[in-house]
């Protein structure tokens, strides 16, 4: 356990420190996820004009709040990993013995917190322009969003990552998570709220991963009313599901590596 | 006792096969043709506990898929592994802890951040107590000459101290086994021997068994009294070092310099071998010969006869040109 607690922690602090390495990137690497502000104003101004499910304010603090899951949730893995693969780097990895997808959960940690303060400023800065927008969620709604946006980082670093396990038969496998993003940008309540889709649609989509992964947590936030319980539970079950096809691809595709060019 | 015991070890991988020109490619992207290529083919042998074995081969001869399989990057088509008791592709713990790998320029070193950020996460992950591994970085610090360095940034280092900074990364487990893939690649001749110099100083001081491929014959010299050859993926010679030279060099280099240029230099190659023995090299007045190591006295007598000579020196032929011509005929 001990053993277990410093290998998290030196990783840790050292993709930190490497992260810092890259203060300039930082900030843009956080503006580069503001499309649902630019979203936000898109939707506020349709929603003075026409008739909506939400009010202009619920619309912003909605898109304020996927601004916020986002900044949370943000994988990169399969970019990196397939890299790995392709230019033999993972090669070295193997041959430690720490599994090397590790490596990739810290970065990815200590680049949120490197982002944090970053993010905490658009935060400040989003209500001196909104000012009417403001509000304080409870402390029990806070932990709960907390949780399940955890939970919704998880979701989506586990469905890369396996995709990306792929690198191991294909070179380009970037191209699935490619794909797959068309379904979460729509699916997921990015470009619009679930709310204002048709009742089938959502019916339907509630049984899929996307929902969960921006829709659930950003809902949970702003006090939209929605299933919690049933939510924990499909995302476990895509979470089961995809851990299961993880290391079963993870075992087939080291049977199948060559260490190219290492 | 055999540390590393390999038998019937084969490995064989399938190739896309793509004709030039646009058709060749419109052919690919509709059916992919593939043909296996035999990689390595049968191999066996067995290396005892503390010893240091060269392993030579031409480019794509099969050396580093050999490698890999050893160290269990790679699952082998056929044959079995045991190292250390293990199975490496297992990559079990108790393996991982007594192996190591070190592959040319392939930097396990995290770029922008000292190597030192690089070394504790390979403690925390070996499992390396905080007082023993400061121990072993100073120790480890000093064979190779690494002082001060190791809290500068990676990409700021020079490639040779790049490269005993990784050699320092791959050996801070300490581990018993290990695998180096050209360890010297592309370093300056004084870094080249300062690597040498310590791996030979490792092993001596460790027991380490070293299992090394290298371009440079000069590491193999001095490191390894015993050599495996691998030629198209198969084992053609396993022995020492030294009994591989006497078969493969019962030649001498004699290197004449003339006071004249050759009148006919294209009549003098057709008579040579006859005369005196193997051209190596005509350059102006300068020409090396390869001569038969018992006939060499008379072949000296027989061209300070036939020509008006400045200079004349009898060395031994270098061992590349031995393992050249090994490679070249393809049997041993």
């Amino acid at each position: 356990m001990r053993q277990v607690f410093r290998t998290a922690t030196t990783l840790l602090t050292a993709y930190y420190a490497y992260m810092l390495e890259y203060r300039a990137e930082l900030v843009l690497w956080v503006l580069s996820n503001s499309l649902p502000l630019i979203l936000m104003g898109v939707w506020n101004q349709a929603a003075q004009s026409g008739r909506f499910g939400l009010s202009p304010v619920d619309l912003v603090r909605y898109f304020f709040a996927v601004f916020i899951v986002r900044q949370i949730t943000v994988v990169w893995v399969i970019w990196d990993f397939e890299k790995e693969v392709v230019q033999g780097k993972l090669s070295p990895r193997l041959l430690q013995p720490l599994d090397p997808v590790w490596h990739h959960v810290a970065s990815h940690l200590s680049e949120r917190l490197a982002r944090l303060p970053f993010a905490l400023g658009l935060v400040v800065l989003f209500f001196g322009l909104y000012p009417e927008a403001f509000w304080l969620p409870s402390i029990k709604t806070l932990l709960l969003f907390l949780l399940v946006a955890g939970l919704a980082f998880a979701l989506r670093f586990l469905i890369q990552y396996t995709f990306a396990l792929f690198a191991f038969w294909t070179e380009r496998a970037t191209a699935i998570e490619q794909f797959w993003y068309l379904f979460y940008l729509f699916l997921s309540g990015m470009i619009a709220p679930l709310e204002l889709f048709p009742a089938p649609v959502r019916e339907a989509v509630q049984w899929t991963p996307f929902p969960y992964m921006v829709h659930f947590p950003a809902a949970i936030l702003v006090g939209l009313p929605v299933d919690v319980v049933r939510g924990l539970l499909v995302m476990l079950g895509w979470g089961a599901l995809f851990f299961v096809l993880n290391r079963w691809l993870w075992r087939r595709g080291l049977k199948h590596y060559s260490g190219m060019g290492a | 006792m055999p540390i590393i015991v390999v038998e019937n070890l084969s490995k064989v991988y399938p190739v896309a096969v793509k004709e030039p020109g646009i058709k060749g490619t419109l052919v690919h992207f509709l059916r992919r043709n593939y043909r296996m290529v035999n990689a390595v083919q049968d191999i066996s042998f067995e290396i005892d506990s503390g010893e240091v074995v060269g392993f030579l081969g031409a480019n794509g001869a099969g050396k580093t898929t050999t490698l890999k399989m050893l160290t269990g990057l790679i699952h082998p088509s056929g044959g079995r592994v045991r190292v250390a008791g293990n199975v490496p592709f297992r990559r079990q713990e108790p393996f991982l802890q007594k192996i190591t790998l070190v592959m040319g320029q392939k930097q396990q070193l995290i770029w922008d951040l000292p190597a030192l950020d690089s070394l504790k996460i390979n403690a925390a992950v070996y499992g390396i107590p905080e007082a023993e591994f400061g121990k072993r970085v100073g120790e480890l610090v000093e064979m190779l000459s690494l002082e001060g360095k190791l809290n500068q940034p990676v990409r700021k280092l020079s490639l040779g101290e790049r490269m005993k900074a990784e050699l320092l990364a791959a050996l801070i487990h300490r581990p018993q086994v290990l695998f180096l893939d050209e360890p010297t690649l592309g370093l300056d001749v004084n870094a080249q021997v300062a690597v040498r110099d310590f791996l030979r100083e490792y092993n001596r001081r460790y027991q380490a068994t070293v299992l090394l491929t290298s371009h440079y014959m000069a590491d193999i010299t001095a490191l390894c009294k015993r050599v495996m050859l691998i030629h198209q993926g198969q084992l053609i010679y396993d022995g020492s070092l030294d009994s591989l030279l006497e078969r493969f060099a019962p030649y001498r280099e004699v290197k004449v310099e003339l006071a004249n240029p050759l009148p006919d230099v294209e009549t003098f190659r057709r008579n040579v071998s006859t005369l005196y023995g193997e051209v190596e090299s005509i350059e102006g007045r300068e020409i090396r010969l390869l001569v038969q190591r018992e006939a060499l006295t008379r072949t000296v007598a027989q061209i300070l006869a036939d020509w008006e000579v400045i200079d004349l020196t009898v060395t031994d032929a270098p061992v590349e040109e031995v393992i050249g011509r090994v490679f070249r005929a393809g049997v041993v």
